[in-house]
C-alpha cells in the first residue's frame, strides 16, 4: 500500500507545505479552508472514483448487507406482474440468516472445499510459477519463445479456456479419455465424479494462474541486483545458498503481493467453477461464490437473502484474511 | 540482467577448483534438463488452446477424432457467421468492452496520479477501499446491482454492464496506474510547475504522455475484464440479441448438448485478437502491477 515515498510533501495534517501556487502571506486562514486550498485538486482528481465506488459499490453493498438481514426472496420483493405492481412484503429478520448459515451444514462444507481449493490452487501455482520464473531468468536459447508460449493461458479470455478444457475433459468424446483408451485405460469421468471433478477444476485453475505468477516473479527476479550474486559467488556460496539467501528475500515483496492477490482471486473464482461443472456433480465443486450466485439466480424461488448473507460472509472472511496477512508481513519487517 | 554481468570475464577471479559452478555456465546435463522441462510445460500451456484451433478446422462430425488434421475445412467458421447470432454477440461485447475501457482508463489515471503525487486527507482510506473492492464477491453485489439496474431500466442494456464492469476494473487499474506514475520522476512535475502549469496541466500535458505504456496496460486490463466477464453478463442479459460473447458461447453448450464445431470456431475468433494484443502489453502489465503494490 501507499506508504510515504521520498517526496517533499506535507507529512502530517496541519503541517501543510503549499505545493505549486505560492501564496502571499495573508491572514492565516482556518484549518478547513487551508486544507481545501492545499488539497482541492487532489480531491478533484479522485472525485470520479469516489463517486463510482460510492454509487455502484457503496450503495449495493449497504443494500446487500440489509438484504442479508431480511427474508427477501423472489415471491416477496417488489415486482410487477403484467400491469399489477406488487409492493415488497419481505420483513426484517435480524441475524437469523447468519445463524442459519453458520450452524447449517451447507455453508461449512462449502467453506471447507473453498479453502482446500484456494490453498491448493495458490500453492501449486506459486511453486510452478517460481520454478518457471527461475528457469526463464537464465541465459537460455529460445527464451522469448518459451515465454510467449507459457504466457498463452493468461492471454486467452478465461471463458474460452474453460470451454477448451471442457472439450478435453468430455467423458465420451474428449481427447483425454481417447488417449487413455489408446493406452488401454478405462475412461475417467473427469467432470461427473465428485473427486475427479475437484481435481479437474484445480488443474484448470492452476493452468490459468501460472502465467501471472511466473511473469510477476520474473519481474521480481530481474530487479534483484546482479552484484549480490557476484559477491555471493566470490564468497563461495553454492547455487542453493544463493537461491535461499538472495533470491528468496529479494522476491519477498513481490511474492507477498501476488500471493495475496491470487488468494483473493482464487477464493472468488467464479468462471472456472461455473462454466466447467456448474458446481456439480451434486454440489461437489460448488465454492462459496458460485453457491451464492445459485441462490440468487438458479433456484426457485430465488433466495436473495441467503445469497446476500453468503456474500457478506465471504467479504468478512477475506477482510480478516487480508488483515492477518498484513500483520504477518509487518512482523517480518515488511512495510506494506 | 544478472547474466550479462557474469559474462564480463575480464575482471573475474580465476576459477577456484571445487563444487561451485559459476552462474551462466551449465553442465550439458543441466541444460538438457532445463530445456526438457520448459518444452514440456510450454506444450501443456499451449495445447488446450491449440487443440481448439485444430478442432475448429475439422468438419463437425470429426470433432472428437484424435488426429491433428482431418479434412481441413473452414465450414465451422462459415456456419458460425451465417447461422448463429455470433456477430451480434461480438458487437455487443465490443461495445461494452470499448466503453468500459475508455471510461475506466480516464478515471483510473486521474486517481492513480493523485494518489501517487499528493498526500491528502483521505488518501489512506481511499487506497484501502481500492484494495478491499478487489475482495468483493460477485455474490454480495450482484443482487443489489441487479435490482438497481432493473429499477433504472438498465437490464439488457449495454450501459448496465458497462457501469458494473467499471466497478471491477477501476479499483485495480487505479492501483496499477499509481505504480506507473511512481516510476516517473517528481522533477518533471516540479519543472511543469515552475513553468506555470497548474496540477491539472502538469498531469495532462507532461505526465500522461510519459505514462503511455501504463495507459495501454490499463486499457487492456479494462478491456479484458469486460470481454471475459461471465457472472454479470449471464445474469443481466437475456435474449439472443443482447448476449455478450461469454453468454453466447454458453448457448452452444447448454441448449444443444454441445455443438463443438461452432463453439471451437467461436473460441478461436474470440481468443486470437485478445491474445495478440496481450503479448504486446504483458511486459508492462506486471511491471506496473508489482510497482503499484510494492513501492513502499
Amino acid at each position: 500500500m501507499a506508504v510515504h515515498t521520498s517526496q517533499s510533501v506535507a507529512k502530517a495534517a496541519g503541517d501543510n507545505v503549499a505545493r505549486g501556487r505560492s501564496r502571499g502571506a495573508g491572514k492565516p486562514p482556518g484549518r478547513f479552508r487551508r486544507a481545501v486550498s492545499v488539497h482541492w485538486y487532489a480531491w478533484t482528481m479522485i472525485a470520479p472514483v469516489v463517486i463510482v465506488i460510492g454509487v455502484i459499490i457503496g450503495y449495493p453493498l449497504g443494500r446487500g448487507i440489509y438484504l442479508s438481514m431480511t427474508d427477501a426472496n423472489e415471491r416477496n420483493v417488489e415486482r410487477s406482474i403484467g400491469v399489477n405492481h406488487l409492493p415488497a412484503t419481505y420483513k426484517f429478520v435480524g441475524l437469523d440468516n447468519y445463524t442459519d448459515a453458520l450452524t447449517g451444514n451447507q455453508f461449512l462444507s462449502t467453506l471447507g472445499w473453498t479453502l482446500v481449493w484456494t490453498v491448493s490452487c495458490v500453492s501449486v501455482t506459486f511453486v510452478l510459477g517460481l520454478t518457471l520464473a527461475n528457469m526463464l531468468n537464465r541465459r537460455i536459447a529460445g527464451r522469448s519463445a518459451y515465454r510467449m508460449m507459457l504466457i498463452l493461458p493468461w492471454a486467452v479470455p478465461g471463458f474460452v479456456s474453460v470451454f477448451a478444457w471442457r472439450f478435453l475433459y468430455n467423458e465420451d468424446r474428449g481427447l483425454l479419455n481417447k488417449l487413455l483408451a489408446g493406452g488401454g485405460i478405462d475412461a475417467v469421468p473427469w467432470l461427473n465424479d465428485p473427486t475427479w471433478a475437484k481435481f479437474a477444476v484445480i488443474v484448470v485453475n492452476v493452468w490459468l494462474g501460472v502465467p501471472f505468477m511466473m511473469v510477476a516473479l520474473l519481474g521480481g527476479l530481474q530487479s534483484i541486483p546482479g552484484e549480490l550474486y557476484e559477491a555471493a559467488e566470490m564468497d563461495g556460496a553454492s547455487a542453493w545458498q544463493r537461491f535461499r539467501h538472495i533470491t528468496m528475500p529479494g522476491l519477498r515483496s513481490v511474492s507477498s503481493t501476488v500471493v495475496l492477490l491470487s488468494t483473493i482471486w482464487t477464493f472468488n473464482m467464479f468462471p472456472v467453477i461455473f462454466l466447467l461443472t456448474r458446481g456439480g456433480p451434486g454440489e461437489a465443486t460448488q465454492i462459496l461464490v458460485t453457491q451464492a450466485y445459485k441462490f440468487s439466480f438458479e433456484i426457485s424461488p430465488r433466495d436473495f437473502a441467503m445469497s446476500s448473507t453468503w456474500g457478506v460472509l465471504i467479504l468478512i472472511l477475506l477482510m480478516v484474511f487480508a488483515a492477518v496477512y498484513r500483520r504477518a508481513l509487518r512482523k517480518q519487517g515488511e512495510v506494506w | 540482467m544478472q547474466n550479462t554481468a557474469a559474462k564480463n570475464t575480464a575482471g573475474r577471479a580465476p576459477h577456484r577448483a571445487g563444487r561451485v559452478r559459476p552462474r551462466g555456465e551449465r553442465s550439458p546435463l543441466a541444460s538438457f534438463g532445463l530445456h526438457a522441462t520448459l518444452i514440456v510445460t510450454s506444450v501443456i500451456a499451449v495445447f488446450p488452446v491449440l487443440w481448439v484451433l485444430l478442432t475448429s478446422l475439422k468438419p463437425a462430425k470429426h470433432a472428437s477424432t484424435t488426429a491433428f488434421f482431418k479434412e481441413t475445412t473452414l465450414a465451422n467458421y462459415t456456419n458460425l457467421l451465417n447461422d448463429t447470432p455470433f456477430l451480434t454477440w461480438f458487437g455487443n461485447s465490443l461495445l461494452v468492452a470499448g466503453l468500459t475501457t475508455v471510461l475506466g482508463v480516464f478515471v483510473s489515471a486521474t486517481t492513480g496520479y493523485a494518489v501517487s503525487r499528493f498526500r491528502f486527507p483521505g488518501m489512506k482510506p481511499l487506497m484501502w477501499t481500492l484494495l478491499i473492492t478487489q475482495m468483493f464477491p460477485v455474490a454480495v453485489l450482484i443482487v443489489p446491482i441487479y435490482n438497481i439496474m432493473s429499477k433504472m431500466g438498465l437490464l439488457n442494456q449495454p450501459a448496465g454492464l458497462v457501469i458494473t464492469y467499471l466497478t471491477i476494473a477501476v479499483p485495480f487499474c487505479a492501483w496499477m496506474m499509481k505504480g506507473f506514475f511512481d516510476t516517473i520522476p517528481q522533477e518533471i512535475d516540479e519543472s511543469g510547475r515552475v513553468d506555470g502549469l497548474n496540477p491539472f496541466g502538469t498531469f495532462w500535458r507532461l505526465i500522461l504522455p510519459l505514462a503511455k505504456p501504463g495507459l495501454a496496460v490499463t486499457a487492456f486490463y479494462s478491456f479484458i475484464t469486460a470481454w471475459g466477464e461471465v457472472a454479470y453478463a449471464s445474469a443481466f442479459m437475456v435474449g439472443d440479441e443482447n448476449l455478450t460473447l461469454a453468454g453466447g458461447l454458453q448457448k452452444f453448450v447448454n441448449q444443444y448438448g454441445a455443438q463443438w464445431g461452432p463453439m471451437t470456431a467461436a473460441s478461436v475468433l474470440i481468443a486470437v485478437p485478445a491474445a495478440v494484443v496481450f503479448v504486446f502489453v504483458q511486459r508492462h502489465l506486471v511491471a506496473g502491477m508489482t510497482a503499484g503494490a510494492t513501492k513502499g
